[in-house]
């Protein structure tokens, strides 16, 4: 569909994540206005209620962003992120949802770049993907 | 503490099919403890049967509720007001809890959420094992400490069997073999004679075998 | 040893001091009694006793009381199996008396494979009592006629008590003890796992007799002879509580296409003669699985035959 414009929520942590959107803006990076960022002091933050609620309520598309493996600020939380990304994953399948809808990434607060390549990867692959099977409007 | 793990979403949607409108009810107790029936499950639970049921077209209504305990009728009785409000009620507490709900308010559905499986601790965080099979009749300090009864496989009081390879059980890998352990213990502490008397026959009335049991205390009944 | 139990011949041959040769037969799974007295014709006369398996690795067969009674009728002497995976103490004592009824005289006390192994993992598990205690039970309905409960048996079953015993199972310090156990409950002989590792085997054996425990018990040695490296590998890999040492796959895989089920057989014959020497040791339990046809031959080139009349 040409028209449809994916509504996508990335959650990303304040070390890393976020400070690579910053760079990316200061860096005058163009990505698609399609992602939606929600700051976290960590992505070990997030709990599986978060993303299922975001698809929920009609998230074509939700990731979680954090800091590269080791590099956590806090030491873990983006290996317990990743653990619950992979649950959620697991449950869409169960449910006849695409699994790939729902994502964890890692970068550092220096790659700008990257932060703006994996906006444009994810808005691309829900393009791809089409619309949420799970409407926005209750449907009577 | 009693551990369980949740139904499939599958087998959930299934059993609700036909409403529109439910409640999940979550237990503070024991299944809050081993991570599948508290507040965060139910909350899981609820959004997973919103997805899939917007998805398929047909919306539902899920409500939350998080009670004290379901093995008590006081806290049972908190749901008095709201009970008849719902097409349904999805309780995520172990299967004490749906009978004593259907009991208390027989005109309403309760479904189980949980397939209740066994008496155990945490070995590690998210792992939890089988430890006690509620025999009623506990010997376990002849055993060092080691329950035969619910960690071998087949319950053998004079084991090991021929099948106990590397210390574990023939039938996985994964499971050890209790009486392995048993016996190494019994010979470091010098008492592997112990070991040598027959162990008699087990009277196995005081466990489920002999009917479904029930325990008093005759200095708290009214 | 002491006085003659059963009357069975197996005792009758192990009491006048005889090297004993057991066999084996695992029931058809179905009703085909034709094929079943197939398989037990050939060890007519070739052996003192045959083993007739209970539900072997749960994988269900028809019951060993049943196929025991029809070899019984064919003139073999069974060697009845009961594991307890199966049956509770009720089913146990009403089957001893069952098949003692119909002409059994030699029982082998098994725990049993756990269902899991078998054609019909669902089914629930029973274990309400262990083998050792089905032991000490066999021995009470025998010795003091009574049933478990203490109530008198109306003419008593009087069995030969068997039971095995796996050498090489862990803990090896206890294997033993284990024995020991099993001899204390009420066991009148054992059969042991199949044998490939001899070094093992002996040491086993020397801490048996220093014991005393061989005055107390026959020990008969399992033997199985391997049919191909295949099969020799599966044993030391899937099979639980086996030993299969690196030296024998290596002679079967050192003789060449084609032959080494021949190279097995002259293996398992070298065996036997070594049990004939080895002190403790009162008999041999073959194990030909799927291969009774060929327990005449092994027999013959082992010397066993004929086998003596009691």
């Amino acid at each position: 569909m040409d028209t449809f414009e994916p509504q996508i929520v990335a959650f990303c942590c304040k070390y890393c994540a976020y400070a690579a959107a910053d760079l990316a803006g200061s860096m005058r990076l163009a990505y698609p206005p399609n992602v939606k960022i929600v700051q976290l002091p960590c992505t070990g933050r997030i709990d599986i209620f978060h993303l299922l609620k975001a698809i929920e309520d009609g998230a074509d598309g939700v990731y979680v962003a954090g800091c590269l493996e080791g590099e956590c600020h806090f030491l873990k939380g983006n290996f317990r992120a990743r653990k619950k990304v992979e649950y959620v994953k697991k449950t869409l399948a169960e449910l006849g949802i695409e699994p790939e809808r729902v994502e964890m990434f890692n970068l550092s607060s220096a790659m700008g770049s990257r932060f703006a390549e994996i906006a444009q990867e994810m808005t691309g692959r829900i393009k791809e993907l089409g619309p949420s099977p799970v409407p926005t409007e209750t449907v009577i | 503490m009693i551990i369980g793990d949740r139904k499939s979403l599958a087998e959930i949607l299934d059993m609700i099919k036909d409403y529109n409108n439910i409640l999940i009810s979550g237990c503070k107790g024991c299944v809050t403890v081993c991570n599948v029936g508290g507040l965060k499950e139910v909350q899981i639970l609820a959004a997973s049967l919103k997805i899939a049921r917007k998805k398929e077209g047909r919306p539902i209504t899920v409500e939350e509720n998080l009670l004290e305990r379901q093995c008590d009728p006081e806290y049972i009785a908190e749901l008095n007001d709201v009970v008849d409000s719902y097409d349904a009620v999805i309780s995520m507490a172990c299967g004490v809890g749906p009978q004593f709900l259907s009991e208390a308010y027989p005109r309403q559905i309760f479904f189980p959420a949980i397939n209740t499986k066994f008496f155990g601790g945490a070995t590690a965080h998210g792992i939890w094992e089988e430890r006690c099979a509620g025999c009623g009749t506990c010997v376990i300090h002849q055993y060092d400490g080691l329950c035969p009864i619910s960690r071998c496989s087949k319950s053998l009081m004079n084991g090991p069997c021929g099948g106990s390879a590397g210390g574990m059980c023939e039938i996985s890998k994964d499971v050890i073999c209790i009486w392995d352990m048993i016996v190494k213990k019994k010979m470091e502490q010098g008492r592997l004679d112990d070991l040598l008397t027959v162990a008699p026959v087990k009277d196995w009335s005081t466990s489920r075998d002999g009917g479904p049991r029930t325990s008093i205390r005759e200095e708290l009944t009214q | 040893m002491n006085e003659n139990k059963s009357g069975s011949n197996l005792e009758t041959v192990l009491r006048a001091g005889h090297f004993a040769f057991t066999g084996e037969c695992g029931p058809p799974k179905g009703a085909n009694v034709h094929h079943l007295k197939e398989k037990i014709a050939f060890l007519k006369g070739t052996v003192d006793a045959v083993n007739i398996t209970d539900n072997q690795t749960a994988v269900v067969r028809m019951s060993s009381w049943a196929a025991s009674a029809i070899a019984a009728q064919e003139g073999v002497e069974p060697n009845f199996q009961m594991v307890c995976r199966d049956r509770n103490r009720l089913a146990m004592m009403s089957d001893i008396l069952g098949v003692y009824s119909l002409g059994a005289r030699n029982m082998l006390c098994l725990s049993g494979d756990h269902q899991r192994f078998g054609n019909h993992p669902e089914a629930k598990n029973v274990y309400d009592i262990d083998s050792i205690q089905l032991i000490a039970l066999a021995k009470k309905m025998r010795d003091e006629e009574k049933f478990l409960n203490g109530e008198a048996i109306d003419v008593a079953p009087r069995l030969f008590i068997g039971a095995a015993c796996n050498p090489f199972a862990d803990p090896f310090e206890f294997r033993v003890y284990r024995l020991a156990k099993k001899i204390h409950a009420g066991a009148d002989f054992v059969q042991t796992q199949c044998i490939y590792n001899m070094e093992k085997f002996r040491k086993f054996m020397k801490m048996a007799v220093d014991m005393g425990l061989t005055e107390k018990c026959f020990i008969l040695a399992g033997v199985t002879p391997l049919k191909s490296i295949g099969m020799a590998q599966y044993m030391a890999k899937q099979v639980p509580g086996m030993d299969v040492p690196f030296e024998t796959i290596d002679r079967l895989k050192g003789v060449g296409k084609g032959k080494a089920a021949e190279e097995g057989i002259k293996i398992a014959i070298e065996q036997i003669e070594e049990f004939k020497e080895m002190k403790g040791v009162a008999g041999v339990h073959l194990m030909a699985i799927e291969w009774e046809h060929r327990v005449a031959e092994i027999g013959e080139r082992a010397k066993m035959l004929p086998r003596p009349i009691v």
